[in-house]
């Protein structure tokens, strides 16, 4: 034929070059059957390995115990999956980005708890990357266990989006720095006993250039650690003082003064692990069920349609945010690293949005049987009917604010992804 | 899960970049949209040079045999250059008909010639009281010396006055709006009882309405006289919404482009615009919308490489949505962002703009899809990953 040689004939030219790369298989979205064997495996894991009483808790938004977290990564870890990404000497399991978003997507979608990440995906990364040998046989081992609970220490009541203004000053003494100053919003500290820090080193320079990271053992005299209560009324930021704290030299991570790119480099796991489309899948899924089956008194009959079509609009983008959470791990696993990608700020940004979104239908769907606070103290400890999916919807609704405000504000990522459209 | 272009499908989107942005400039294509016939037959001839026209057409008949993602790629260069030709009628909407309802010897006849550039084809389906329903066809025909007899008015064919042939969709049996009785007849411009008035469309490209008064089908020209022919007409429109959700990329891609480098040049207050900051997150949001679409037109392409109709049917519903959102959001907003400049004729945002607006609304705009998709079992309703969710 005519016009297949003309095509043919375009195409030789390369063909020649690159026979040996050649590559004929088309695009294709859906798993290849050793994908589908290892979601299998994963989910099977989950199904009968996670303990029913958490998988509940997850379900209805309700904050695990300390010992609950703590159970449930060790049973993992037992398993060889506490913390697949890291190297594979600390634990880690080999597998490529792709097989790390299925498993983390099927653990999301069957309501198991993701581990604690100040420990798995920050503090960890951290130390494997730029810490000295003692350093990671010191503490990787603990943070994959949850020997160790950490907590993280960047955010000051000074220092916000504006990170690089922190005031925490680290003055060498010897072989210790005296640290002092104020960490805020941390999370969970309640339960850690090791924070780490950005902390001042150095004054005279650009702020950037004058911060390091630091390890602090929170039992050391001087931490103290302050509630506060967030607007959903539960307990899970905190302050945290640091009065005269004394802290050994071999606490430091890499060098003095690089905290800085030791931080850049860590926000930028924690915004590809933000999207959470596996947990947003399974909100809906538990969305379309309850569609299915609320009914009764002040039920979501009188507007099912209206609600289902939120449902749909959702699903669409979440279905939209998945794939482009794909390809942009697809390129990471071309390229070797997506920090400079504006579209791992897409998925910050569209994933808190969407599940924002979810948690404001579900609010919806619940109308005025949110309202009432079920609060477990005025209960002994027991909630009236722990399994009713109304309880915790207003609570949820609260708490979530937060996911566009922490892990760099949506506002930042914008700036973010703007920059790198203009530059 | 496979992102990576093939080797081949690389050199195919080198190759009708290259073309594009050799020979389809703004200026170019002004000149074109002023031409006789609004789109340039030259062109074509380059399309059918390059192997554009026979890509999804089988080997067997004289094309490529290859899948939704090579009409992907030229899709989205085309929207990025606003290409006027009619390759939506011609060779999805026509060869996509042919290509899946035609024999062999309709095949042989139509395809070869349509690959080389020297046969158009238009779909006349649509109807003034169909809507978005593709059940709807009142057209009728009528058994007749062995063809057929056709009587009625069709819409909106796409590039209708250009064509050589029209594919048209007649009823033989049962009521304006039943699912089965629906025929496929090819239909010569020229023939006896048929008129067409043509006009322009607001992106510049054509359109005719068709009367059909007794105009006679011989029995080699009927294609599909089975009754059964919508199963395949919505097969057919579903694989152009996800073409046309690749131009609707390209589009868009081309929006943002333009305007993130007029707003590094144009000043204000003694400064770029581009320094402030509710630009710059307008931008940002616009990047997100870009993306998102996206990856649903991937969400697309993929779903026609699937065998289960349904299936396919709620993706595209759900890729319709998002190309949709996104580029109402997106146009809009490029015409914002340029300010005066983003009204005129005479700058191509404002063409970008029209052609968003024909394909956001074109097939059903998102509210129709969305409606569709809420009263389905929706894209994540067994418990799986990917695109292999919605099964
Ligand atoms: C529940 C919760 C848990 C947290 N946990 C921790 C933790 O464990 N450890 C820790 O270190 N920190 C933690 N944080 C802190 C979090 O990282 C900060 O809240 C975040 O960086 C924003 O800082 P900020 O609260 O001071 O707000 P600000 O920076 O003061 O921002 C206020 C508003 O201004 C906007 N804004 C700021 N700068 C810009 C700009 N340049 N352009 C446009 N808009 C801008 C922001 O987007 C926001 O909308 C937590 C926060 C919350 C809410």
């Amino acid at each position: 034929m005519e016009v297949r040689h003309s095509l043919l004939s375009l195409i030789r030219p390369g063909l020649h070059s690159l026979s040996s790369s050649w590559k004929d298989a088309d695009v294709n979205l859906d798993f290849t059957r050793e994908e589908q064997e290892f979601r299998e495996d994963v989910r099977c894991f989950f199904q009968t390995a996670l303990p029913d009483s958490i998988r509940r808790k997850i379900r209805l938004n309700r904050d695990l115990s300390r010992q609950e977290l703590v159970d449930w990564t060790r049973i993992l870890n037992r398993k060889g999956w506490a913390v697949p990404h890291w190297p594979i000497e600390w634990g880690g399991t080999g597998w490529g980005p792709v097989k790390q978003a299925i498993f983390l997507d099927t653990l999301q979608q069957e309501n198991a708890p993701e581990t604690l990440s100040f420990g798995t995906s920050m503090v960890g990364p951290i130390i494997y990357t730029f810490g000295n040998e003692e350093q990671k046989r010191r503490f990787l081992p603990r943070i994959a266990n949850l020997d160790d609970w950490w907590c993280q220490g960047f955010s000051e009541p000074g220092a916000g989006s504006d990170l690089a203004s922190l005031a925490t000053t680290a003055i060498r003494d010897g072989d210790h720095y005296i640290v002092n100053g104020q960490k805020t919003w941390t999370t969970l500290a309640q339960h850690a006993n090791w924070i780490f820090c950005l902390v001042r080193t150095n004054r005279e320079v650009r702020k950037q250039a004058g911060i390091s990271f630091l390890l602090i053992d929170m039992a050391t005299p001087g931490v103290a650690v302050r509630p506060i209560q967030t607007i959903d009324g539960g307990h899970e930021i905190n302050d945290v003082f640091l009065d005269n704290v004394r802290v050994p030299v071999e606490n430091l991570v890499g060098e003095e003064n690089l905290g800085w790119s030791y931080a850049k480099f860590l926000l930028g796991n924690e915004r590809t692990g933000i999207a959470r489309v596996g947990a947003s899948k399974a909100l809906l899924r538990q969305v379309r069920e309850l569609l299915d089956t609320d009914s009764g008194p002040g039920s979501v009959a009188g507007d099912i349609l209206r609600f289902r079509e939120r449902l749909a609009a959702l699903e669409v983008e979440l279905k939209a945010l998945e794939i482009t959470q794909y390809r942009v791990l697809a390129r990471q696993a071309e390229q070797g690293d997506t920090r400079q990608n504006p579209a791992a700020s897409i998925l910050k940004v569209k994933g808190t949005e969407i599940q924002q979104a979810i948690s404001e239908l579900i609010l919806d769907m619940a109308g005025a049987r949110a309202l009432a606070v079920h609060d477990p103290e005025e209960n002994g400890g027991h909630f009236a009917d722990p399994d009713s999916w109304t309880q915790t919807v207003a609570a949820t609704y609260a708490n979530w604010r937060k996911i566009s405000i922490y892990g760099g504000s949506n506002e930042i990522q914008r700036n973010i992804i703007a920059k790198q459209i203009l530059s | 899960m496979i992102f990576e272009l093939t080797d081949q499908q690389r050199l195919v989107k080198d190759s009708v970049d290259r073309l594009m942005s050799d020979r389809y400039t703004f200026e170019a294509r002004e000149t074109i949209r002023k031409g006789t016939e609004n789109w340039s037959r030259e062109r074509w001839k380059d399309y059918a040079g390059l192997g554009l026209l026979a890509l999804r057409v089988d080997e067997a008949d004289g094309g490529f045999g290859c899948g939704p993602f090579d009409t992907m790629i030229v899709m989205e260069a085309f929207g990025r250059a606003l290409a006027l030709e009619p390759y939506v009628s011609t060779v999805l909407l026509g060869a996509g008909l042919i290509r899946l309802a035609a024999n062999a010897e309709q095949r042989a006849r139509l395809l070869p010639p349509l690959c080389e550039g020297r046969l158009l084809l238009a779909f006349a389906h649509s109807e003034e009281q169909s809507g978005n329903d593709l059940r709807h066809v009142a057209a009728t025909a009528a058994p007749a010396e062995g063809g057929f007899v056709l009587n009625g008015k069709k819409t909106l064919v796409l590039h209708g006055d250009s064509a050589d042939y029209l594919i048209v969709s007649a009823r033989s049996s049962g009521a304006t709006l039943d699912p089965s009785g629906i025929g496929l007849f090819l239909v010569a411009a020229e023939a006896s009882g048929l008129s067409r008035r043509s006009y322009r469309m607001i992106d510049g490209q054509r359109a005719a309405d068709i009367e059909l008064n007794g105009v006679r089908v011989s029995p080699d020209n009927v294609i599909d006289a089975s009754g059964q022919s919508l199963p395949i007409i919505q097969q057919v429109v579903e694989e152009t919404i996800a073409a046309l959700a690749a131009e609707a990329v390209g589009v868009m891609d081309e929006m943002l482009r333009l305007t993130s480098d007029y707003l590094r040049v144009r000043k204000q207050f003694g400064v770029e615009i581009a320094s402030f900051q509710a630009i710059q997150h307008r931008l940002a949001d616009m990047f997100i919308a870009l993306e998102q679409a996206r990856s649903m037109a991937m969400f697309a392409a993929n779903a026609c490489q699937s065998d289960d109709a349904s299936h396919r049917s709620t993706c595209i519903a759900a890729a319709k949505v998002q190309i949709s959102r996104s580029i109402r959001f997106v146009s809009q907003q490029a015409i914002q962002l340029h300010g005066g400049i983003g009204m005129t004729m005479e700058y191509k945002i404002g063409h970008l703009f029209q052609r968003a607006t024909m394909i956001d609304t074109l097939f059903g705009n998102g509210d129709h899809h969305l409606s569709r998709l809420a009263a389905g079992s929706g894209l994540f309703a067994a418990l799986d990953g990917c695109a292999s969710d919605s099964r």
